[in-house]
């Protein structure tokens, strides 16, 4: 079954984004949204976790969510891609099924 | 009120990243209405809510109200004592460059303007919180 | 209710607030101004057209407080005071200037 995680919580408030790389299975995708996407920038205390998924699970981030919050996307860590809402609804349809993480 | 026109210290902790939930709003428009009551307001972020401050923010893509620029407004609304957690900024990688500059004018001093934001440690912050008497969380 | 102004219909709240700030229009001010039995003249012009710079720059519409410093620090010390603004827009100068402008009701007035 390939699966499509979405995380909208800061890791820095819940660890719902470390308990979705735990139990993620390899090949999976992951999409940061809402609060979530504060986890894409590199420099923070979660980056070297997320570098260390990047390699066995395919990361994503909602560009949107990036521009309200002021973050830069020049500044988001190597390995994620940062996708809109049409490409959410394609990430959506492309996996058997959806995991969201509250 | 018994204790009208005591002046009292007051301090809005902000832990909330914006947008995600209503807190970082919330708080900001309680500062706004309370500013009316000239008390002696100063405003901490501290965790996520440091992110309510960053600058360049941008929501139309997302369908919500941009309410960043409201905080340089708070120097019209007396509020001149705006702390920010270095602890906090450094485990999100940020710095004081990826904020908002937040001044005010300072009527005494022929309109000078002057900075609010000041970047403090967790000591000092722990310092000025128990200093204060009231403490509001956001 | 909807407001005719200019045969175009313009949506506003139960207090006669805009719904849509980017509606706006000078024309629309003459005509809620109007139905308040006034009519605008140059100095509240002057309150009206710094109320929206205001607007476009915070995103709020200021408390009276802070409309009497600023309007004092940007037209004199004449037009800052509340007796002045008071005068000029009598149901109150935040309330109905804000209305005029096409703001939304300042937070915290009452």
């Amino acid at each position: 079954m390939s699966l499509l995680h979405t995380i909208n919580k800061s890791p820095f408030e819940r660890n719902a984004l470390q308990s979705c790389l735990r139990l993620a299975e390899d090949g999976h995708a992951v999409l940061l949204i809402e609060d979530a996407v504060v986890a894409a920038l590199d420099g923070t205390e979660h980056a070297e976790t997320i570098k260390n998924a990047t390699g066995r699970l395919s990361v994503y981030v909602l560009g949107p969510d990036l521009d309200a919050r002021g973050l830069p996307k020049d500044r988001i860590i190597d390995g994620i891609e940062v996708v809109d809402y049409d490409r959410f609804v394609a990430l959506t349809c492309e996996h058997d099924s959806v995991q969201s993480w509250l | 009120m018994s204790e009208e026109g005591v002046v009292k210290k007051l301090m809005y902790v902000n832990r909330k990243a914006p947008y995600g939930t209503i807190y970082a709003l919330e708080s900001l428009e309680v500062v706004l209405i309370g500013a009316a009551f000239d008390q002696q307001v100063s405003l901490a972020f501290v965790d996520d809510g440091v992110y309510q401050l960053a600058r360049n923010q941008s929501t139309d893509g997302i369908g919500m109200k941009n309410f960043s620029p409201t905080y340089a407004a708070l120097g019209d609304y007396d509020v001149r004592d705006i702390y920010v957690e270095r602890e906090s900024l450094e485990a999100r990688g940020l710095t004081v460059e990826d904020l908002m500059p937040l001044t005010y004018e300072d009527e005494d001093d022929d309109w000078a303007e002057k900075e609010s934001l000041r970047v403090v440690d967790s000591k000092e912050l722990a310092a000025l919180m128990s200093e204060q008497d009231i403490v509001l969380s956001f | 209710m909807p407001l005719e102004v200019n045969g175009k219909n313009y949506e506003t709240d139960e207090e006669g607030y805009l719904a849509n700030i980017q509606e706006w229009e000078p024309d629309l001010a003459n005509a809620m101004a109007e139905a308040d039995g006034a009519a605008l003249g140059e100095n509240h012009w002057e309150v009206i057209n710094f109320l929206r710079e205001y607007y476009e720059e915070y995103q709020i519409a200021p408390a009276v407080r802070v409309l009497t410093k600023a309007i004092g620090k940007k037209l004199g010390k004449d037009k800052g005071n509340s007796k002045y603004l008071y005068e000029l827009f009598p149901y109150g100068p935040a309330k109905q200037a804000c209305k005029y402008a096409g703001l939304p009701k300042p937070t915290g007035c009452v």
